[in-house]
């Protein structure tokens, strides 16, 4: 266990809030096809408030501060939030677009000690990036930001996003990043929206290109330890929490708003009602997703995959019910190691139960 | 003998986690914690307090630990700490303003 881990490991036996991921507006300057957002400002937080927020973060023992959007730039205000972030001591990440990022404002960032700048990048080719963003020149502004970033020391990593729109020029993003020198990172999951709305899941891509993301290298390291068929989990993964949503990490809204994660809206209180603390310690809803083990899970604790599967239980509960499968991570588990998922073989074992729906029966005629 | 002074870095990432400082530096991303002894130099390196003093006062007297063998030991946390730009140090005093806060809680 390397030092990171342990002392994750240690938060979630204190239960502190190690990692928290705070949205600072909604309002956005693209309008990217997949995003999960809407792009209003319905009553942020005031910057007194995030600063008090922030306090209250320092004070539960938060070290990792993700701050994004919408796209954080928006709030003419965002350079004295990251300020008394830093003076706070937080490990300050910050995910953006880069379009108004110049030199000036990379030079700020890297004066004020933020640690890592994360990128929206979704094709190397301009056409294809900007009609995603509905922005003209995005990409090219974009790429201008990362140079600029680079030049102050600052870590970037590119995002990308897989959807139909961008799915052929993966490698281009990743040749992209290279010459910029930055991380790479691909999301191979387009999610609801955060109201529940699921018309962008028609932006997922065909299940063969995450089948060839699985076998490249570049992106999964060693392919044939990654698709390897899941081992017989044993009694430490059947009594294992799911992912750090809720045990020792969560998402506040630019509304205040509470959540175990940005991709698990559950509402579990408001900052502006109450404290976070006792938000984070006493909600019910939080309790609620601290206390399930994989054990819990009806379906996934059947499943060859319980102890290897990325199963998220915000798109779950998205789905339906949080102890219940995240199909998306179904599949991605089945095209990873070609072994189908409890909840697939359970689908296809309903399909058969029911007979076709019109049957034609040869009446018998009486004689 | 010439006197040292400490002072914390602005360029980390700090927090108290169960009795331990988690320290990162933001420039290389390094990442340290610290012990109960080391966490007091850490809060107590304000630029202004010589280390041999912060070693007498701070460790010496709260934690039983012999006068040579603290010295010692605070002298290689110091440097170590210093590679990675997460402690200054100078045989002057170092001024308030380019030191962080100790990231307690």
């Amino acid at each position: 266990m390397n030092l990171m881990s342990e002392m994750n490991y240690r938060a979630l036996e204190l239960g502190v809030p190690i990692s928290v991921h705070l949205d600072v507006t909604y309002r956005c300057n693209e309008r990217c096809v997949h995003c999960y957002l809407d792009h209003d400002d319905l009553g942020e937080m005031t910057t007194a408030e995030i600063k008090d927020i922030l306090d209250q973060l320092a004070d539960a023992g938060v070290f990792f501060l993700v701050l994004s959007g919408g796209e954080v730039l928006m709030r003419r205000d965002f350079f004295e939030i990251v300020e008394h972030a830093r003076k706070l001591l937080f490990n300050v990440k910050i995910k953006t677009n880069g379009v108004m990022i110049r030199e000036a404002e990379a030079q700020h960032l890297r004066e004020l000690g933020v640690e890592q700048v994360q990128i929206s990048v979704y094709s190397h080719r301009p056409e294809v990036h900007d009609a995603i963003t509905k922005l003209p020149g995005s990409l090219k502004r974009t790429i201008e930001a990362i140079r600029f970033l680079k030049s102050q020391g600052l870590k970037v990593t590119i995002a990308n996003v897989l959807m139909t729109e961008n799915m052929g020029d993966g490698q281009g993003v990743i040749a992209l990043a290279k010459e910029l020198g930055v991380y790479y990172t691909l999301d191979p999951t387009i999610t609801p929206k955060i109201d529940g709305d699921t018309s962008i899941l028609n932006l997922r891509p065909p299940l063969s290109e995450l089948n060839q993301i699985f076998r490249n290298p570049d992106l999964v390291g060693d392919v044939e330890e990654f698709c390897a068929p899941p081992p017989p989990p044993g009694q430490d993964i059947m009594e294992g929490y799911p992912c750090s949503a809720g045990h020792t990490a969560c998402y506040i809204s630019p509304y205040g708003d509470v959540f175990p994660c940005v991709q698990f809206p559950l509402p579990t209180g408001n900052v502006r009602k109450q404290k976070f603390i006792d938000i984070w310690r006493g909600s019910p809803e939080m309790q609620e997703v601290r206390s399930i083990r994989a054990k819990d899970l009806p379906v996934c604790s059947t499943c060859s995959h319980v102890g290897t599967c990325s199963r998220c239980p915000g798109l779950a509960y998205m789905e339906g019910n949080m102890r219940g499968p995240s199909t998306a991570d179904c599949e991605k588990s089945y095209q990873r190691t070609g072994i189908a998922s409890a909840n697939m073989l359970l689908k296809a074992q309903n399909s058969h139960h029911h007979g076709p729906l019109i049957q034609i029966r040869p009446l018998n005629l009486p004689a | 003998m010439t006197k040292k002074y400490i002072a914390r870095s602005t360029q980390i990432a700090a927090r108290m986690l169960g009795g331990e400082m988690m320290i990162m530096s933001v420039a290389d991303s390094t990442f340290f914690t610290l012990n109960e002894v080391a966490t007091v130099i850490w809060q107590a390196a304000d630029g202004q307090t010589p280390l041999s003093q912060i070693v007498n006062d701070r460790i010496c007297g709260e934690f039983d630990i012999d006068e040579e063998v603290a010295a010692r030991d605070a002298e290689q946390f110091v440097n170590e700490l210093s590679q990675h730009g997460i402690l200054l140090v100078s045989e002057n005093p170092i001024e308030q303003s380019s030191a962080a806060s100790p990231g307690a809680q």
